[in-house]
């Protein structure tokens, strides 16, 4: 690991300060202290946010407010949550270990950074790492990489679960720099790869991710998580998929649809969810609709069973929200 | 200087000669930072301690390295394999993957604070009577591990454990009698 200043940020405005003059945030560490050890993260300065107050879990009739530096394991195990946005604490559950979740905060999992074998490999051409030298994935070992959202320069799966969900439901980012808060939908949060991989997502440098906010709605409380692994627990997802349905007199009225494991970034199935709004619950709905699911997808050497996976996995979800009571 | 001692300052110096002449990584536009050397307290396994280390030192690092206590282990040193659990105020977590600079102030439970007045505690003795290892490297983890779980009560099932046991890699495959020590171990808790 390459040296480092460290400071821990007393409160939001000597942390907004450290990260203009271009301190690194740590929050949980998960991803940041790996990072720097294999080397690929090289910080100059470290900044410890985790005395800053964003560690509340609000809801009220609008939105579920969850603080940026709440433990994975906390909002998960929250009964609120667990109730009315069941997709969030099973997308939750299904990440990491028990000993990850209780370190990772909600910003530092919107933070991940890819799991590409190459992408960690600072002796392997990564264009998302160092710019301009290549992608040692694309005829590389691929099984694990994306079908969607890919370009010539990057192929990596955005590796969260819980960002999924978040998509599926129309989250919101807030941020918060010295030019005040912002409000950016989760779905344009991540950027895909295509020219400048190495710019993953839209914060500005020194913004701060103070909370996510999740709005209410007649499907929330009918939703659910699948996560198709390699191996039964602790793994990333091959496939996943958040679904959330507003089913009401044998008709959805409301279709949430979102994909991970197969996309650059948390990835959003409109297509699917057309397919299914105003349509009456019949014994081939789920199918057609999940057919929808791949659409242009572009598959690599190693990956191309995820366009027939990500069909599947999509329609058994979607018949298991729908049955739930 | 001993011989861990030795052996982790070449590696160190080997490893940043290798990767400053060849390799790159993201976001290194900023300057070259001076070594940061700062002192951190801790209670660990009830005592009060107070250690000088590098910023960069890991919460493992400082344990095994600096404190002597090197019965919590270094496995795969990324978070995949859970051989470094320890308690950190009470929650488990991966010692590898935190710095022990973040950590002022906090209450450390290692293996070596298990025991009470020589005795094993009830999880150890399960380990013991349920024969749940083999090579023994990950058990330290495991036992932490298994502290955390039947403390945040997921243990109603054989399934339930080993879902919220799996971030400890057991590598000889005593999974069974893991199993088995940790359900016995929550039904006396």
């Amino acid at each position: 690991m390459y040296p480092f200043s460290f400071t821990k940020a007393a409160d939001e405005s000597s942390a907004l300060a450290a990260g203009r003059s271009g301190g690194r945030y740590i929050a949980g560490g998960t991803t940041l202290v790996d990072l720097m050890r294999v080397t690929v993260e090289r910080p100059g300065s470290v900044v410890d946010i985790n005395a800053l107050p964003y560690r509340g879990v609000d809801l009220d009739g609008r939105a579920l407010r969850i603080g940026s530096l709440v433990r994975m394991a906390d909002l998960a195990a929250d009964q609120r949550v667990r109730r009315q946005f069941p997709v969030i604490s099973e997308a939750l559950e299904l990440s990491a270990s028990a000993q990850l979740r209780n370190m990772a905060s909600i910003g530092g999992n919107l933070m991940q950074r890819p799991r590409c074998l190459y992408f960690r490999d600072v002796s392997a051409d990564c264009n998302r790492r160092t710019p301009g030298t290549g992608c040692a994935a694309t005829g590389g070992l691929n099984r694990n990489h994306a079908i969607l959202g890919t370009s010539d320069q990057c192929v990596a799966t955005h590796p969260s679960d819980l960002a999924v969900a978040l998509v599926a439901l129309d989250a919101v980012v807030v941020t918060r720099d010295s030019g005040g808060d912002r409000r950016i939908p989760v779905a344009d949060f991540f950027r895909r790869p295509g020219t400048t991989p190495d710019q993953e997502h839209d914060l500005k440098p020194g913004e701060l991710i103070v909370a996510v906010e999740v709005p209410t709605g007649p499907s929330t409380a009918r939703s659910g998580y699948l996560k198709i692994r390699d191996r039964q627990s602790y793994e990333f997802a091959v496939t996943s998929a958040a679904v959330a349905l507003d089913v009401t007199g044998g008709t959805v009225r409301d279709a949430k649809v979102a994909v991970g494991g197969v996309a650059t970034v948390p990835w959003r199935l409109p297509a699917v969810e057309r397919a299914l709004v105003g349509r009456p619950v019949s014994p081939g709905l789920w199918r057609d609709a999940a057919a929808r699911a791949a659409d242009g997808a572009k598959p690599l050497s190693d990956n191309g069973f995820k366009v027939e996976l990500v069909r599947r996995v999509v329609e058994r979800q979607l018949a298991t929200v729908a049955g739930l009571p | 200087m001993n011989r861990r001692t030795f052996v982790g300052a070449s590696i160190t110096v080997g490893g940043a000669a290798a990767a400053a002449s060849a390799l790159s990584g993201c976001g290194d536009d900023a300057p070259p930072a001076e070594q940061q050397t700062t002192s951190v307290a801790m209670r660990i396994n009830g005592e009060d301690r107070t250690v000088d280390v590098d910023v960069r030192t890991s919460l493992l690092d400082m344990l095994r390295e600096r404190v002597g206590l090197t019965g919590t282990k270094k496995g795969c040193d990324q978070g995949a394999c859970g051989a470094c659990t320890v308690l950190l105020d009470g929650k488990r977590v991966n010692s590898c993957l935190t710095l022990a600079v973040m950590h002022d102030g906090a209450d450390v439970q290692t293996i070596e604070g298990v025991a009470e007045n020589g005795r094993l505690h009830p999880l150890q003795r399960a380990f013991v009577d349920a024969d749940a290892f083999q090579c023994g490297y990950c058990t330290s983890g495991q036992i932490m591990s298994g502290l955390g779980c039947i403390g945040e009560g997921h243990t109603g099932s054989d399934a339930e454990i080993r879902e919220w046991m799996s971030g400890n890699i057991c590598r000889c495959g005593a999974y069974t009698n893991i199993v088995a020590a940790v359900a016995t171990a929550a039904k006396n808790a």
